[in-house]
């Protein structure tokens, strides 16, 4: 009994497991590719090539670039400093680091607005002078900043600590200053999760919607990033325009996962 | 192999520092977070003083504003508990059974956290709404999924489904087989095995991930606002009452939603880390959960 139930168990559950997946997260992904398809892809691709459409794709590249630069200096600073060296109040900095991971893309928009908007700190006076945050690509490059901020600090910290400190020491005492130190011998080593902490920034970048639907006045043409623009097409029942849009997201989403993967698993490989 | 855990930076003793560079990468890291974080931050916690409290007070008697957190705390609570049993379900299935494509199976389960929530929103919508793909059997059936607030824990189930996933997986994998077999062998059953070993040993990793997808649920906006139908004091979501406020330029409304938001989710991250800490200096620290 015990024996048999224990052979069929395992089946059971996968079969189970399987039908799960399937019903919500690959349904949901068909259904995309295929309300894109609909008409054919030779319409699907002409979609793409609506001048809103294609302004909202160099805007998303554009803030996507700048977003993912800043924060991997960023990112790769702070994980050096606090994995390289002991100081007081390593605990509060990643705190800090890891804060915009739990507050809503809807507060990371409000945040800015409070700082550049209209009745904002300083929005009246930088606006007299000329300059525009909100409701401009500032602001929106400020947003996607803020709600993809903790990813490359976060997912070096943990290499770079298991890395020590022995190596880099060694470098110095051999007469290496500390740029040579930083891109010799530490980044080649955590280069892969480097390159993966840096490809789920830019996929979080690419696809911000809640924090740049706040500041970004959802002007068509000129600060609709891509997931606004999905809205809308979606919202003026334009389906196969907004499901295209939708599916080249998705296409670049589905990449990042599975370079992720495969560098996590060749990592795996050459550290067991 | 010690904790991978970043929690334990601050504990070393003080020394002087053997590599050079330390101002300058302290200085930038400082830079950024300043800019960054701490300073939009600054302003929301300060704004609620900044025309005195009498506004904020005002903002805070609004009943619109209490309906669209208790739709926002309930719908990401009954998400997490749909969550919880499929994530765990799933994370046995990958890491004991190791079934066929599992690896495949494996890389699905990140999708919904890099799928963009617009995307995931639209996507929800149609294949739940009237006419699509599930909706409308289950219209057939008697059953409204959109408009409604079950959209709203549809979409909030999807969304949570990695975090669980994800927390209860290393532990699993890492969780000591001769305990187990040592149990097998004392004659208990499968089922006494589970409840007895594995739930107690899975209970943190589950509350810890509970804590990251509700935290994550009731700032969710993306995802919801396509399949919600967002009727005020029904369907709507504090996050959506933000833009609403924010459109009629009502800052203080929004403000006290936000800092109920803000300190939601930030208990829930401080419960979560205290958890992890716990289960890291507890039994399972040797196998490196």
């Amino acid at each position: 009994m015990t024996r048999q139930s224990s052979r069929i168990t395992p089946v059971v559950l996968t079969l189970l497991s399987y039908t799960i997946i399937g019903l919500l997260i690959v349904l949901p992904v068909v259904l995309i590719l295929h309300e894109a398809l609909r008409q054919g892809l030779h319409t699907a691709l002409e979609t793409l090539k609506d001048p809103e459409a294609r302004s909202s794709i160099r805007l998303t590249a554009c803030v996507t670039a700048i977003v993912t630069v800043i924060n991997t200096a960023g990112g790769v600073a702070a994980a050096w400093t606090l994995t390289k060296y002991d100081f007081r109040g390593a605990r509060l900095l990643v705190s800090l680091i890891e804060l915009p991971i739990s507050v809503s893309p809807v507060i990371a928009g409000l945040v800015w607005l409070l700082l550049f908007g209209r009745q904002g700190w300083w929005g009246n006076w930088l606006g007299h002078h000329g300059l525009h945050i909100a409701f401009a690509v500032p602001g929106i490059i400020l947003a996607t900043l803020f709600v993809t901020f903790p990813y490359v600090a976060r997912t070096l910290m943990p290499y770079m600590e298991q890395q020590g400190r022995a190596a880099e020491e060694t470098a110095f005492l051999l007469g290496a200053g500390f740029w040579k130190t930083l891109i010799h011998v530490t980044l080649p080593d955590a280069g892969w999760a480097l390159l993966s902490g840096v490809l789920l920034t830019t996929a979080r970048a690419m696809g911000e919607f809640g924090a740049v639907a706040v500041i970004s006045g959802h002007i068509p043409g000129v600060t609709e990033t891509m997931p606004l623009h999905i809205e809308t097409l979606y919202n003026g029942y334009q389906s196969v325009a907004a499901f295209a849009m939708a599916a080249l997201l998705v296409l670049v989403a589905m990449t990042t996962v599975l370079i992720r993967m495969f560098l996590e698993r060749s990592f795996r490989k050459q550290h067991p | 192999m010690k904790p991978l855990t970043v929690t334990g930076l601050g504990s070393f003793p003080r020394r002087r520092q053997t590599l050079p560079g330390f101002s300058l990468s302290l200085g930038l890291s400082l830079l950024w977070t300043g800019l960054l974080v701490v300073l939009p931050l600054t302003a929301l916690l300060l704004r609620p003083w900044q025309h005195g409290l009498g506004p904020m007070i005002h903002a805070l008697h609004d009943a619109r504003m209490y309906a669209a957190l208790r739709v926002s705390f309930i719908c990401a609570f009954l998400a997490v508990l749909i969550d919880l049993p499929i994530g765990l379900l799933l994370a046995w299935t990958l890491v004991r059974y190791r079934p066929p494509g599992h690896r495949a199976v494996d890389a699905l389960i990140d999708l919904p956290f890099a799928i963009p929530t617009a995307v995931t929103g639209i996507a929800l919508a149609t294949l739940y709404g009237p006419g699509g793909w599930i909706g409308a059997p289950a219209e057939k059936l008697g059953l409204k999924l959109t408009f409604s607030p079950a959209g709203i824990v549809i979409a909030l189930t999807f969304i949570g489904l990695p975090f669980i996933v994800r927390s209860v997986e290393p532990v699993l994998r890492s969780f000591p087989k001769d305990v187990e077999e040592a149990v097998f062998l004392l004659g208990a059953s499968g089922w006494q095995r589970f409840c007895r070993i594995l739930l107690p040993a899975l209970a943190p990793p589950l509350l810890s991930g509970a804590g990251l997808a509700f935290a994550r649920g009731i700032g969710e906006y993306g995802s919801v606002i396509f399949i919600a139908g967002n009727q005020p004091f029904h369907s709507e979501v504090a996050p959506l009452l933000i833009v609403m406020r924010l459109q009629e330029f009502n800052y203080d409304g929004a403000t006290s939603i936000a800092l109920i938001l803000l300190v939601t989710a930030l208990l829930c991250l401080v419960a979560v880390s205290h958890l992890r800490r716990s289960v890291s200096s507890g039994l399972l620290r040797e196998d490196g959960a």
